[in-house]
C-alpha cells in the first residue's frame, strides 16, 4: 500500500493530537458528535479495506454493520447491562459469521456483478429485520443499556460518560487504522491488492486468491461489525434502517469522497462528509440542493478525493 | 374465483409489471453495460419524465402532446448531465457513481423546488380510459395494456437498433470490449454519449408512459431504482435480450412471492437474484466479467 | 516563490480552511446563553423537508409558525428562536439528529416528527436526556403506550385510533366478512389491529391481512387476491404517493362497485386531486374533516391559505395544535420552562379548541378525539358523522395512564 507522504503523514498526526486534546475544550455534544464521526470512519475504513484495497466494491457492507448492531441489542436484556467483554466478542463474531456466509456466496461475482449482490444481502437483511417482531420490527429497538466495561470487578471506562465514549471512539479509529495497516504490509496485505490490479496472474501461480478474498471480506465484516455494536450502543437505538441502502451509499461515498486505497482517505471523509451534512441541514430546508451540488464539484475537482487532495498541495 | 382463472390473472400481473419493469431497466442496462457507470440517478430521471409529463399534460391539456414534447426534453437534460460525465471517462467507475449520488440529492431538490410537493395524478387519455371485464369482480384497464404493448414495441426497437445499425455494433462491440472498439476506430465518446442520452430518454419515457396509472409524487425514483438494478444484474449487464427475460422473471417472482410467501414478499426479489448470481456470476445473458 | 514556502503556505491554507469549516461546519461558535425570561424560548423542529413525507413535514412546521404568530410570536411573553432539521425520513440518522438539536441547540421543546422509526429513535435520545418531546403526527403506539413519558406529548393520533373507529363503523352496518390491505410496517399493523379489535368484536370477521414491502406500489397481486376472496369490504392504510396509486388501481381493477373501499383517513388525504374521479365515495375514519362546522376551523383554513398557498391538511392541523398545547403550557407557566412540573400538569389539563373540534388528552397524553365518518366528495373529505366519540387509545403498558 502507499505510505503517505511525509507532510500528509504530519498533518494526520497533528489531526491525532487535536482529536486527543479536544476533549480539553469541546463540550458533550461534539464530544458525542465527533465519537459517531470516527466510529463512521471505522466503518469506512473496513469498506476500504474492500473498495480501496481488494477491488471489491460492496453496495451490501452495511449488512454487518447492522449484525454487529442487532447483536448488541439481542444480547442486552431489559433489566441491567450486558458486559462489554462478553458481548463484544459475540457481536464480532456474529458479524464475521455472516461475512463468512454472505462472502462464500457473493465472492464468485465481482466487479458491478459484486456491488449487486452484495446490495442483495443487505437487502434480504432488511426485509428480514422488517418483520421480525423480535427484532424490533420496522420501527426498530432500543437497547435501553450502555455496555459495562467491567472485567473482574475493575472498570476501566465507563461507556455512559461522553467522555469516555469518546475516548473508546477515538481508540477505536486509531487502533483500526493500525491494524489494517499492518494487515496491508504483510505479506497477506500485498497478496490481496495484487488480487486487484491483477487476479488471473496470482491464480495462474497457484494462489488461491478466493481464500484470500474470502479473509479479507471475513475481517472488513468484523470491523463493520465492532463500528455497528458502538455507533447503536451510542444512542441505544437500532432499527432496520441500519441495514438500509442510504447508510450503504453514504458510507461509499464517504471512502470515494475521502480518498479510497488510502487508510486516512476514509477518515478524512468521515469527517468532511459529516460535517458538512451537518453544518448543511441547519442551515436550510433545502440542503440537499446544495449538498448534491458539493458532490458534484468534489467528483469534478478532486479527482483522487480529500486524500488525494492533500497529496497534490503537497507536491 | 376459479384457481385457473387466479393464476392466469396473477401470470398476466406478473408479466404486465414486468414490461414495465422492462422499460425502466433497459436504459439502466445500456449506461451500466457500455459506460460501466452505476447509474444511482436512473430512479431520478424516471422521476423526471414523470414530472415533465404531470407538467406539460397540465399545459398541453393531452398526454400524447406532452409526450411529443417531452421526448425533446429529455433528449436535451440527457445532453447537458452527459456534460458533467465526459471529464470521467477515464477515471475510476466508482467517481461516476458518487457523481450520481450527487445528481439524486440535485435532482430532488429541484424538483421540490420546481413542482412542490404534493401528490399529481396525471390523466390517462379519455381513448384508453376504460377496463375490460376478466371476471365478474375483477376487470383490467386497458391502459396498463397499452403500457404493456408500448414496452414490447420498444423492446422491439431497441432489439433491432443493437442488432442490425451501426450504432448497435458499435454499442455491442462497447459492451464486450472498449479497447476493441477503440482499434476499430470508433469514436468511443460518441457511443458514450448516444448512449448516455437513450438511457436518460429511456427513464425518463418510463415515468412518463407510467405517470398516468403510477401517481406523481416525491421519492418516486427510488423505489423503482432498486429494482431495475435487480433486472439488470439478473438479465446480465448491458444485454437488452437480458433485462427482458429478468424484468419479465421479477415481475413475476414478485406477483407470485405475494401469493405464496407473503411474509417473506419484500425478500422474493433478492432471493432471486442471489440465487441467479449463484448459478451464473455473470447473469443470465451475461457475456462474462 | 521557493518549493519551501509554497508547501508551508498551501498547508497553513488547508489547515485554516478546515478549521474554519469545522468551526462553520458545526457551530462550533458556543451558544449563547442568557438567564432569565428574556432569553428566547429555543423550539426545535425536527421534521422531513424533503423526500417523500417533505410536504408533511413542511405544513407541520407552517401552520405550527401561524398558531405562534397568532398570539404575538410569543410563548408565555417569551421570543422564540427556532432551530429546523431536516430529518430526511431516515431512521438510521434519527438518533445523531435528536441528539444535535437535544445536546448542540439545547432547545427547550423538541417537535417532531412524521415517520414512525425515526420518532423512535427520537424518542429514545429524548427520554435519556428527559428532553420535553411534542409529537406532531407519528402514530406508533410505544410513544403513549410502553414507552410513555410525562414530558412527551402527542397531539396527532395513534396508528390504532383511525382504525377502532372505522371497525366500529363497519361492525354498526353488519359488515360480515372484510380483508385488510397495508404496507408491511408497524404503523400499517396497529392501524389493523385497529380495525380488527372494534370489526371482530361486533362479530365481523377478517378473512385475510394483505400487506406490501414498503415501499412497494405495485397492487395487482394483490388486488387480484381480493377479487378472489369477494369480502364484503376492505379496509385500507395507506399514504401519500401509494394511497394515490392504491384508490386508482383499485377503482381500474373494477372492484368499487361489489366491494366497498374502507380507510383510515390517510388514504384520502392530499391525494383527491391525483386521483381524480376515482376516489369518489370512498369512506374514511380521521380526527379531521372538510366541512368541519367549527368558528376555528373556519378561521384556521383562511388563515393557513394565505400564509402558505396551500391548503391546510390533517398534518397542518396537527401542527397548530402542537403550538396550541405549547401555547396553554407556557401561559400557565409564564415562560419558565424550568416550572416543568405545572407545565407538564397545564398541558395535562388543556382543552385545546382546535380546528378538528375540541379535545383533551388522555393520561398518557395522546388525543381523546373524536373521529369523523368522512366520504370523498368531489375534491373534499366531506365529514358524514361522528363515527366514535371521544375516543381514546388504550395506552397498553403506559404505567402513567
Amino acid at each position: 500500500m502507499p505510505v503517505p507522504s511525509r507532510s500528509v503523514r504530519l498533518l494526520l498526526l497533528a489531526g491525532f493530537a487535536t482529536l486527543l486534546l479536544f476533549p480539553l475544550f469541546g463540550e458533550r455534544f461534539y464530544l458525542q458528535l465527533l465519537a459517531h464521526i470516527m466510529l463512521m470512519a471505522v466503518f469506512a475504513m473496513s469498506l476500504d479495506l474492500l473498495v480501496g484495497f481488494a477491488g471489491l466494491v460492496s453496495l451490501g457492507h452495511t449488512a454487518f454493520f447492522g449484525v454487529g448492531g442487532y447483536a448488541l441489542m439481542l444480547l442486552t436484556s431489559s433489566a441491567g447491562p450486558a458486559n462489554l467483554w462478553l458481548t463484544l466478542p459475540v457481536a464480532l463474531a456474529a458479524a464475521a459469521v455472516a461475512a463468512v456466509i454472505i462472502g462464500l456466496l457473493v465472492l464468485r461475482s465481482s466487479g458491478v456483478y459484486f456491488i449487486m449482490v452484495t446490495l442483495a444481502f443487505t437487502q434480504m437483511l432488511y426485509y428480514f429485520a422488517i418483520g421480525q417482531k423480535w427484532l424490533g420490527g420496522s420501527d426498530g429497538a432500543y437497547i435501553n443499556f450502555k455496555p459495562r466495561a467491567a472485567l473482574f470487578g475493575f472498570v476501566p471506562f465507563d461507556l455512559q460518560k461522553p467522555l469516555h465514549f469518546y475516548w473508546v471512539a477515538l481508540a477505536l479509529m486509531a487502533g483500526t487504522y493500525l491494524l489494517l495497516f499492518v494487515i496491508l504490509r504483510s505479506l497477506f496485505g500485498r497478496v490481496v491488492c495484487a488480487i486487484r490490479s491483477n487476479e488471473g496472474r496470482l491464480a495462474s501461480l497457484g494462489i488461491p486468491t478466493f481464500r484470500y478474498k474470502l479473509v479479507c471480506f471475513v475481517i472488513a465484516g468484523a470491523l463493520a461489525g465492532l463500528a455497528g455494536y458502538f455507533a447503536s450502543a451510542q444512542y441505544g437505538v437500532v432499527n432496520p434502517d441500519f441495514f438500509g441502502w442510504r447508510l450503504a451509499g453514504e458510507v461509499l461515498m464517504i471512502v470515494i469522497l475521502g480518498g479510497m486505497g488510502t487508510l486516512h482517505g476514509p477518515i478524512l471523509g468521515a469527517f468532511a462528509l459529516v460535517l458538512l451534512e451537518d453544518s448543511l441541514s441547519v442551515a436550510s430546508k433545502h440542503w440537499l440542493l446544495p449538498m448534491g451540488l458539493f458532490i458534484i464539484a468534489a467528483v469534478l475537482l478532486l479527482p483522487k478525493g480529500i486524500a488525494g487532495l492533500l497529496e497534490r498541495a503537497r507536491a | 374465483m376459479d384457481a385457473i382463472v387466479f393464476f392466469l390473472i396473477q401470470v398476466l400481473n406478473g408479466v404486465q409489471y414486468g414490461l414495465l419493469l422492462f422499460l425502466v431497466a433497459s436504459g439502466l442496462t445500456l449506461v451500466f453495460g457500455i459506460m460501466g457507470v452505476v447509474n444511482l440517478a436512473h430512479g431520478s430521471f424516471y422521476m423526471v419524465g414523470a414530472y415533465l409529463a404531470y407538467a406539460l399534460t397540465q399545459a398541453l391539456g393531452n398526454l400524447w402532446l406532452s409526450l411529443v414534447a417531452a421526448v425533446p426534453l429529455a433528449l436535451i437534460i440527457g445532453l447537458l448531465l452527459e456534460l458533467l460525465f465526459r471529464p470521467l471517462y477515464r477515471r475510476d467507475h466508482l467517481y461516476q457513481v458518487l457523481l450520481t449520488y450527487g445528481l439524486i440529492l440535485a435532482l430532488e431538490e429541484t424538483r421540490s423546488l420546481l413542482f412542490g410537493d404534493d401528490v399529481h395524478g396525471v390523466p390517462i387519455p379519455p381513448a384508453l380510459d376504460f377496463s375490460v371485464p376478466l371476471t365478474a369482480d375483477l376487470s383490467y384497464p386497458v391502459y396498463r395494456l397499452w403500457i404493456s404493448a408500448a414496452c414490447l414495441a420498444l423492446a422491439g426497437a431497441l432489439y433491432l437498433v443493437i442488432s442490425k445499425t451501426r450504432i448497435g455494433m458499435a454499442i455491442r462491440a462497447g459492451a464486450a470490449n472498449r479497447e476493441m472498439v477503440q482499434l476499430l476506430g470508433i469514436d468511443v465518446g460518441m457511443v458514450f454519449r448516444i448512449v448516455f442520452v437513450a438511457g436518460v430518454v429511456l427513464a425518463a419515457f418510463a415515468g412518463m408512459i407510467a405517470a398516468p396509472v403510477a401517481t406523481v409524487y416525491p421519492g418516486m425514483g427510488n423505489a423503482i431504482l432498486i429494482l431495475s438494478f435487480v433486472v439488470v444484474v439478473i438479465g446480465g449487464i448491458g444485454s437488452i435480450k437480458g433485462a427482458f427475460v429478468a424484468a419479465l422473471l421479477i415481475g413475476l417472482a414478485d406477483t407470485f412471492g405475494q401469493v405464496v410467501a407473503p411474509d417473506f414478499a419484500g425478500m422474493t426479489v433478492y432471493v432471486l437474484m442471489a440465487a441467479v448470481l449463484l448459478w451464473r456470476p455473470a447473469g443470465l445473458f451475461g457475456r462474462g466479467t | 516563490m521557493t518549493a519551501l514556502t509554497r508547501t508551508t503556505s498551501r498547508r497553513r491554507m488547508l489547515l485554516g480552511v478546515g478549521a474554519a469549516g469545522l468551526a462553520v461546519g458545526s457551530g462550533f461558535v458556543p451558544a449563547r446563553f442568557a438567564i432569565g425570561q428574556q432569553a428566547k424560548v429555543k423550539i426545535g423542529l425536527m421534521l422531513p423537508y424533503s423526500g417523500t413525507y417533505a410536504l408533511l413535514g413542511k405544513n407541520i412546521d407552517d401552520a405550527f409558525r401561524l398558531a405562534i404568530e397568532e398570539q404575538g410570536g410569543k410563548l408565555g411573553g417569551r421570543e422564540i428562536e427556532y432551530v429546523t432539521l431536516d430529518d430526511e425520513a431516515e431512521p438510521a440518522k434519527g438518533a445523531d439528529n435528536a441528539n444535535k438539536l437535544i445536546n448542540r441547540d439545547k432547545v427547550d421543546f423538541l417537535v417532531g416528527t412524521v415517520h414512525s422509526g425515526v420518532q423512535m429513535a427520537m424518542l429514545k435520545v429524548a427520554r435519556d436526556n428527559e428532553q420535553f418531546m411534542l409529537i406532531p403526527n407519528a402514530g406508533l403506539k410505544e410513544a403513549t403506550g410502553s414507552l410513555c413519558a410525562p414530558y412527551v406529548f402527542r397531539t396527532s393520533f395513534s396508528n390504532m385510533q383511525p382504525g377502532l373507529a372505522m371497525g366500529k363503523v363497519a361492525g354498526e352496518r353488519g359488515v360480515k366478512r372484510a380483508v385488510t390491505i397495508t404496507w408491511d410496517y408497524a404503523a400499517g399493523a396497529e392501524s389493523v389491529d385497529g380495525f380488527k379489535d372494534t370489526f371482530t368484536k361486533a362479530g365481523g370477521t377478517v378473512e385475510k391481512e394483505l400487506a406490501l414491502p414498503f415501499p412497494q406500489v405495485e397492487f395487482q397481486s394483490l388486488l387480484t387476491q381480493i377479487a378472489s376472496i369477494k369480502p364484503d369490504l376492505v379496509y385500507a392504510f395507506f399514504a401519500g404517493g401509494g394511497a394515490a396509486k392504491f384508490i386508482k388501481d383499485y377503482a381500474a381493477a373494477g372492484l368499487r362497485p361489489n366491494i366497498p373501499l374502507v380507510g383510515a383517513g390517510f388514504l384520502t388525504d392530499g391525494v383527491l386531486e391525483a386521483v381524480g374521479q376515482a376516489g369518489d365515495g370512498i369512506e374514511t375514519t380521521l380526527h379531521y374533516a372538510d366541512g368541519l362546522d367549527n368558528a376555528k376551523d373556519k378561521a384556521f383554513r383562511p388563515a393557513f391559505k394565505s400564509k402558505t398557498s396551500r391548503e391546510a391538511d390533517v398534518y397542518a392541523v396537527q401542527g397548530y395544535d402542537t403550538a396550541q398545547l405549547l401555547t396553554i403550557g407556557m401561559n400557565a407557566v409564564k415562560g419558565d420552562v424550568k416550572a416543568r412540573k405545572e407545565l407538564i400538569a397545564a398541558m395535562e389539563q388543556a382543552e385545546i379548541d382546535s380546528p378538528r373540534g375540541k379535545f383533551r388528552l388522555s393520561k398518557a397524553h395522546n388525543p381523546i378525539q373524536d373521529f369523523y365518518l368522512r366520504k370523498v366528495q368531489g375534491r373534499e373529505n366531506r365529514v358524514v358523522s361522528v363515527a366514535a366519540k371521544a375516543l381514546a387509545d388504550p395506552a397498553t403498558g403506559c404505567a402513567t395512564a
